[in-house]
């Protein structure tokens, strides 16, 4: 790559000060994850801030996971999987949903501002939705800031 | 202890434009457990290929990552090269720097940065990877067709003739289904029944085909490979040795004031009937609640005059239980029920028919011997008008989808018309004229243009009977005009919807079907016949609309699925499934309240406590039936299952990584199992 490219794209990070979130996402191999691909597909660029693990189902995601990694570092965990119906397992994110619901409220009960936890439901065609995902998701941790534990 | 390699990939420059690949592969040879990382161009390439297979040799790599594209391109690839060199598939681990970093990011440091964090994440799960098996599981070399209509007819067909058993279920007392109903075929106009029949026979004769007619699918059990299908054959009342199908039953018969199923209602039959006269078996069945005898005990004249003493009052329902390895669902469909659509008058008005009973009028094997005649009065109809999407594509009547076969047959309906009955004209009201076939839009050409129909765009408002014709009130929105015709009969063009009970078949199945009722295929492009269920495969109407060469198609398509399963003596299956500790469950059997697939089994299980033997009932995986969504994982209280491939572990260590070095972190995981 040239130089003068270079350049520019090292200071465009190098403009941006301020906070910038860990976030951690957990995607459902059959949706999210492949809606994911399909976003670098159709090259839609998104922040770099999440990190995606694939698993099976969004209902795979045990809430250890989440609590894990908010303790290890992450500002905020994002829960992907198909949509309501649509789950490769029948109902994987059905159970998901309620189980992230509960742990939202238990997080709120502990103090821990439960919009660190976010869920989203995108499909496999969904590429351009996953982008937007991925900025909203973004922005709404940055502006809680990093998290620093109870 | 673990020895990884990493290997980075450029991807050309899908990856290299973006990615500082090569400070990814020094940055992440620092990481513990990596002994190698190298950088080249094109990963998935033979020379490529050659580097991983060389570094495993040289270094004794016992897993590998390989930093590329995204493991539903080339993780197949991978795992294929790390098993030639030796090493269990399943220790290869993929980070996934194209579709989720290089592709969608454009600042370089960022993304050179998400990179090494996706590669850091990938070789901390591949050092708790663990070399797994396929599994293998026996199968059973039969096939159960549920549906004996075209595509189940076809099915069953292609499957026996690849030397399989097939038992073909079929709720009605004949096979054949709609296809038997109809008079020609478009585009080509051939007869129905002439190229159908034959087909029904080579079923029938068959040394491989085993067909239950008039019986019906109660139970499957088992999974795939392995499954148990209940079949309940319903009470004939004749018995299928004895009955030479001579016909003096259904000609004695009292009761003949039945309509007929076959004929859409435009005749009557006997309570003692075969649907049609080429059915399939030729052996009556007694209909039992409009017979005499069964219903007030008196008459009992078919079992006085029948030659064989086939006539069998007491017989009941039966129920046989056959071990197939793979179903076939061709359950066909439903019309649509015009009742619904007050302002038609479908049912009042006897001059309005339906697509079916147009059929059968035209047909020559019909109620009328293929004459065309106006059902009030026997007279010829001069004007008749077919309105398209009766129940297709109106969000009214909650059908937005469009049945695919109705813009054709209407289209033939015309032609049969113009000749059929001479000097007729037909009107056709449609939205849309979809012709997309093979000979489709040729066909609908020569309906408008040699065969005189008039296309009018637009829907019928109403319709409603006035001195002997019946008044069609409409638009035509292409000369914005009003319409007012009089006519004298109206063919409405039922749509198509799922035929009745498929939601319960598919609970029985345990297949996903749409709001509609029709069966869900595994994916819309690339699995079109398979279910999400393994095993199960979809041929015909049953999964959408669609005409007779599509039907056939798939119902092939599904065929070759099957013999494709059943070409070796075991079934392999990836090993991604669930298992359970036996040391640390309890024997809730939550996991089994939440498992999709019933794959959850007792086992008892003995085992030392303080020196006491203690016999528990735990879990167990049905290695058959599970199918790795890991459900059951998450909601396990004393952690004793988990998720082969998707361990916690591997998944804590992944979260571990995953921040890095920036900030302090615990030793170990909260609640880390294992």
């Amino acid at each position: 790559m040239a130089d003068a490219e270079t350049t520019a794209k090292t200071k465009k990070k190098a403009d941006r000060t301020g906070f910038e979130p860990h976030i951690i996402g957990f995607l459902c191999n059959w949706c999210t994850y492949a809606g994911a691909d399909l976003a670098g597909t159709s090259r839609i660029g998104y922040p770099t801030n999440i990190k995606a693990v694939r698993v099976p189902c969004s209902g795979r995601v045990d809430a250890m996971y989440v609590i894990n990694a908010l303790k290890n570092g992450a500002d905020g965990v994002l829960v992907s999987g198909c949509h309501p119906g649509d789950c490769h397992y029948n109902q994987g994110n059905y159970y998901a949903r309620r189980r992230f619901m509960i742990l939202r409220e238990i997080f709120s009960a502990m103090g821990i501002n439960p919009e660190r936890l976010q869920m989203s439901w995108c499909s496999a065609a969904e590429g351009a939705k996953w982008a937007q995902i991925v900025a909203q998701v973004t922005e709404k941790i940055r502006e809680l800031g990093p998290f620093e534990g109870i | 202890m673990a020895r990884i390699g990493v290997f980075v990939c450029w991807c050309g420059s899908n990856i290299a434009g973006t990615v500082d690949v090569k400070k990814v592969a020094e940055e992440v040879s620092k990481l513990p457990y990596v002994v190698y990382s190298t950088d080249y161009k094109y990963m998935c390439s033979d020379p490529g290929q050659n580097m991983i297979k060389e570094a495993i040799k040289e270094h004794r790599l016992t897993g590998v990552v390989v930093s590329a594209c995204s493991p539903r391109m080339h993780e197949v690839t991978f795992r294929r090269t790390v098993q030639e060199e030796g090493v269990n598939p399943y220790m290869m681990e993929m980070a996934n720097i194209r579709e989720h970093c290089s592709w969608v990011h454009d600042d370089m440091e960022e993304a050179t940065e998400k990179a090494i964090e996706l590669v850091r994440m990938a070789v901390a799960k591949a050092v708790e990877l663990e070399p797994m098996e396929k599994i293998e599981v026996p199968v059973t070399k039969r096939a159960l067709v549920i549906g004996g209509g075209i595509a189940g007819i076809q099915a069953a067909l292609d499957i026996a003739d690849g030397g399989v058993e097939v038992i073909l279920v079929e709720k009605s007392p004949s096979i054949g289904g709609k296809m038997s109903q109809l008079d020609e075929t478009f585009p080509t106009l051939d007869c129905s029944q002439c190229i159908l029949t034959p087909k029904m026979v080579d079923a029938a004769q068959h040394p491989n085909i085993k067909i239950y007619s008039y019986a019906e699918l109660e139970e499957l059990d088992g999974f795939i490979g392995n499954f148990q299908a209940r079949i309940r054959q319903k009470a004939r009342s004749v018995d299928m040795e004895l009955c030479n199908g001579c016909g003096d039953c259904w000609n004695k018969c009292p009761q003949k004031k039945i309509p007929s199923e076959f004929e859409a209602g435009m005749s009557d039959r006997a309570a003692i009937y075969v649907p049609f006269p080429q059915a399939i078996p030729n052996t009556p069945v007694i209909d039992r609640e409009n017979c005499i005898y069964f219903q007030s005990g008196k008459c009992g004249v078919c079992a006085k005059i029948c030659p064989t003493g086939a006539i069998s009052y007491d017989q009941s329902d039966e129920f046989i239980t056959e071990e197939v390895g793979a179903v076939v669902v061709a359950t066909g469909y439903d019309l649509f029920n015009t009742d619904v659509i007050g302002e038609y008058g479908y049912g009042e008005i006897p001059d309005v028919i339906s697509g079916l009973q147009f059929e059968r009028l035209s047909s020559a094997s019909g109620p009328t011997e293929g004459k065309i005649v106006r059902p009030s009065d026997g007279k010829k109809p001069e004007e008749v008008a077919f309105i398209c999407c009766v129940g297709s594509r109106d969000d009214k009547y909650g059908r937005p989808y469009c049945s695919r076969i109705c813009c054709m047959y209407t289209a033939k309906h015309a032609i049969l018309l113009h000749h059929k009955s001479h000097g007729s004209q037909a009107y056709v009201f449609y939205i849309d004229v979809r012709a997309g076939g093979k000979g489709y839009e040729e066909f609908l050409r020569r309906a408008t243009e040699e065969e005189g129909a008039i296309y009018m765009r637009g829907r019928v408002s109403r319709l409603y009977r006035d001195n002997g014709k019946v008044v069609v009130k409409g638009a035509d929105t292409l000369s914005g005009a009003q319409i007012e015709l009089h006519c004298d009969m109206v063919v409405l063009a039922n749509g198509i919807t799922a035929s009745p009970g498929a939601e319960e078949l598919a609970r029985k199945l345990s297949i996903s079907y749409d709001e509609y009722g029709f069966y869900s295929e595994a994916h819309p492009k690339l699995r079109p016949v398979e279910t999400n269920t393994a095993g199960i495969y979809l041929a015909g109407c049953c999964q959408a609309p669609k005409d007779i060469p599509d039907s056939v198609s798939q119902a092939s398509a599904a065929a070759s699925k099957v013999l494709a399963l059943f070409s070796g003596d075991f079934l392999t299956r990836e090993p991604n499934i669930a298992e359970v500790n036996p040391f640390t469950c309890t024997g809730c059997f939550t996991c089994r309240e939440v498992c999709p697939y019933d794959a959850i089994d007792e086992e008892e299980v003995t085992v030392h406590i303080d020196g006491k033997k203690v016999t528990r009932t735990i879990a167990r995986v049905n290695l058959g039936k599970c199918q790795g969504c890991g459900i059951c994982c998450a909601v396990c209280r004393s952690n004793a299952i988990n998720l082969k491939g998707t361990k916690d572990l591997q998944i804590f260590r992944q979260i571990k990584a995953f921040t890095g070095s920036e900030k302090e972190k615990s030793d170990e995981p909260v609640g880390s199992k294992k």
